[in-house]
This record gives structure tokens, C-alpha cells and sequence, in this order.
């Protein structure tokens, strides 16, 4: 690297500039270096394990490997399982030290909506604390669904959009297996 | 198996052993809340008894009766290999009076389930050294586990967000309905107020 060049474009030559825009390439670089901080709580953790070990591989690929313990050097804010009202205060401030730019990924039902914790002791769903990115049902949610959110904050991160998104199933892997009602008036 | 205690029990406190049943192998013996601390010395340190192992404590709430908390206690004994269930019930229909004796100077293991008791069910345990609340925080106010606390009421220690702040509502997501989450059939059972109404 030496000094700065400045370039000067030819406006006779016909093809002598190139577009971009630099929120595009801004975009692509952080969607791919998203350092993550797994703030894990609960149950939903067991799962996480399995989404970034080798079987699914589930942060690694997508350039999110490396955990940051502190919140000052981590993108992503995991938040993996249930959140006390107790955990709360600590949930914010580890939010609120996360420098921008930076993304929140509820993991679970019980971190988006306090599932069926529904009592006086738990948060029900960490967007009432924080503002959340995406959301992952599951209880827990399938490693392809994790990954299918991580995605689709990839996407989110790219476009520069900040409305927050779900990840919604494609199709019940066990349609046509089980059956979960029975009818009397069925055709069988 | 251990209805062998509750003979010696009733033979050693007479009164203070208020009624006693044997069900399913599980003896019980429901005790004066004055003479808690005496029969819990003398589970422990009689050779016959020798209760050595402290199982747990908890308390339960029935709004209906008076005395309205229930306080349990499981011991069991190593040596001897039989168990007891001991119960004693303190307070009244406006929780005063809700109070018993301390038996974590018989068996240390007692002293966080007490404060867990304290806690949840609003039990004060004389003698404790340390009576705090330990799973709830501090600015937490009543407990919780008494039946008319109602079900539905949270005390955030951080302010939630509004939806007009959020851009969302912050009801509950899809496959839940408002009304869905709540396993109680009372939302709100015979609701008293808390000081903040």
C-alpha cells in the first residue's frame, strides 16, 4: 500500500466508470462478518451446540464463526432461551453496549414470545426489552430453521432493512406420516 | 413402610401431633406450627429416627382454609431407610401469623429452601440467618405462589417498550392467540391487591 492515487475518469472514453453503491458493498461485507454473541439461557442452547458444530455447520458457512464474549466486538446478538425478568436489565445493557451497526436473532419461542412461560416471572418475548431482527419459532427450532433465519437476516442486512422479520416453516415434515385429528366421517 | 414414626411421633408429642395418615407408602404427620423445631430436633437426633437427610421444604397455599399455608418438609434417613412427611399450617386469611420456626440449624440444606419458601409463599422462618428472597428479585413485590396473586401480573424490572416505539404490536406471535399461553383457570383468582393496584 502506498499513497492515495487519484483516479480521473475520461468522460470521452465510452467505457471508462463503473457503478455501485457503497451501502451495497457495505451491506455485502457485514452480512458476511457477523460476530456473534450467543447470550444462551435455557434449554435452546442444546440446540444452538448442535447448529454450530459439524453436522450442520450453521454459523461457519455463513461467516458467522467467531462468538465475541464481549458486546462491544459482536454484530449479532443471540439471545438463546427464556428470559427472566430478572435477566432482563442484563439483557438490555449487553444490547445497549453493542456497537452499531448491530442485529438482534431471538432463538426459540421463548425468546420471541415467552412461549408458554406465560407467568410473573418471565419476559414474554425479548421485543418487549429490545428490538429484535428475526425471530425463530421452534421450541427448539430445527437447526434449517435457525439457519433459514440467519439467512434471511443476511438478506435483511444486505438490503439495509430493519422491519424484523419470522421464520415461518415451508411444510410440516410430518404431513402425511401422523395423523393429528381423527374424523369420524374420514374416508378411510 | 415408616409407619413406625408416626407411632413414636405420636406417642413422644401427644397433642402436638395434630392427625396423621399413611397413603400410597407415604406417612405424614401433620404437627403443631410450636412444636415444629422440637419434633424436627428430635426426628434428627433420637436413634430411632435418626432422619440424617434433609429432602425438602416447600409450602402450598389452600385460600380456603385457615390456617391457609401449609408448610411440608421431607426427610429421609440413610441409616434407617424410612422417610416422613411432615406439615404444619401457619397464617391466616390475611397472611399474618405466617410464621414458624427455623430448622436450618438442624439440617443446613434447609436454609436456601426456606428462603425459597419465603420467597414464593411468604413464609417467615424464625431464626434464619439470611431470610432473603432468592429466586425473585428484590422490588419484586408479594409472592407469587399465593393463589390470589393474580396470574397475569408481571413486575418488569425494565420499562417494556411501547408499540408505537417498538413499530409492532408486542402482543403474542402468530401460532399464539392472547389468550393462549395461560395454563390457570384463574387469570385472576380472588384478586388483593398488592399496594400498587
Amino acid at each position: 500500500m502506498g499513497e492515495l492515487k487519484q483516479v480521473t475518469l475520461d468522460a470521452s472514453e465510452s467505457s471508462g466508470f463503473a457503478t455501485t453503491k457503497l451501502d451495497a458493498l457495505l451491506g455485502w461485507a457485514r452480512k458476511w462478518s457477523l460476530f456473534k454473541y450467543p447470550f444462551v439461557t435455557a434449554c435452546c442452547g442444546m440446540e444452538f451446540m448442535s447448529l454450530t458444530s459439524p453436522r450442520f455447520d450453521g454459523t461457519a458457512r455463513f461467516g458467522a464463526e467467531a462468538p465475541r464474549f464481549s458486546p462491544r466486538q459482536s454484530d449479532l446478538l443471540w439471545v438463546v432461551g427464556t428470559i427472566s425478568q430478572r435477566q432482563a436489565p442484563v439483557l438490555k445493557r449487553i444490547y445497549e453496549q453493542m456497537m452499531e451497526p448491530k442485529w438482534v436473532l431471538a432463538f426459540g419461542t421463548c425468546a420471541s414470545c415467552g412461549g408458554f412461560y406465560d407467568n410473573y416471572t418471565t419476559v414474554a418475548g425479548i421485543d418487549k426489552i429490545i428490538p429484535c431482527d428475526v425471530y425463530v419459532p421452534g421450541c427448539p427450532p430445527r437447526p434449517e430453521a435457525v439457519i433459514d433465519g440467519l439467512m434471511l437476516l443476511q438478506d435483511k442486512i444486505a438490503r439495509g432493512d430493519k422491519t424484523p422479520g419470522i421464520v415461518k416453516p415451508y411444510q410440516d415434515p410430518a404431513a402425511g406420516v401422523v395423523k393429528l385429528r381423527r374424523s369420524k366421517d374420514s374416508s378411510e | 413402610m415408616s409407619e413406625r414414626v408416626l407411632e413414636v411421633l405420636k406417642a413422644k408429642f401427644g397433642d402436638a401431633v395434630l392427625r396423621t395418615h399413611s397413603q400410597f407408602g407415604d406417612d405424614t404427620a401433620i404437627v403443631d406450627p410450636k412444636s415444629w423445631k422440637a419434633v424436627c430436633r428430635f426426628l434428627r437426633d433420637d436413634p430411632q429416627m435418626s432422619f440424617d437427610m434433609f429432602t425438602d421444604l416447600c409450602g402450598v397455599d389452600f385460600p380456603d382454609r385457615n390456617p391457609r399455608i401449609e408448610v411440608v418438609l421431607h426427610l429421609y434417613s440413610t441409616q434407617r431407610r424410612h422417610r416422613v412427611r411432615l406439615k404444619c399450617a401457619v397464617g391466616d386469611e390475611d397472611m399474618g401469623g405466617c410464621e414458624v420456626d427455623s430448622i436450618c440449624d438442624l439440617w443446613v440444606g434447609a436454609s436456601w429452601f426456606e428462603r425459597e419458601t419465603y420467597d414464593l409463599v411468604g413464609v417467615t422462618f424464625k431464626g434464619h440467618p439470611d431470610l432473603r428472597r432468592i429466586l425473585m428479585y428484590p422490588e419484586f413485590e408479594g409472592h407469587p405462589l399465593l393463589k390470589d396473586y393474580p396470574a397475569d401480573r408481571t413486575q418488569p424490572l425494565v420499562p417494556y417498550r411501547t408499540e408505537a416505539e417498538a413499530g409492532l404490536p408486542l402482543g403474542k406471535l402468530a401460532p399464539f392467540r392472547d389468550d393462549e399461553g395461560m395454563p390457570f383457570p384463574h387469570r385472576v383468582h380472588n384478586a388483593r391487591e398488592f399496594g400498587d393496584s
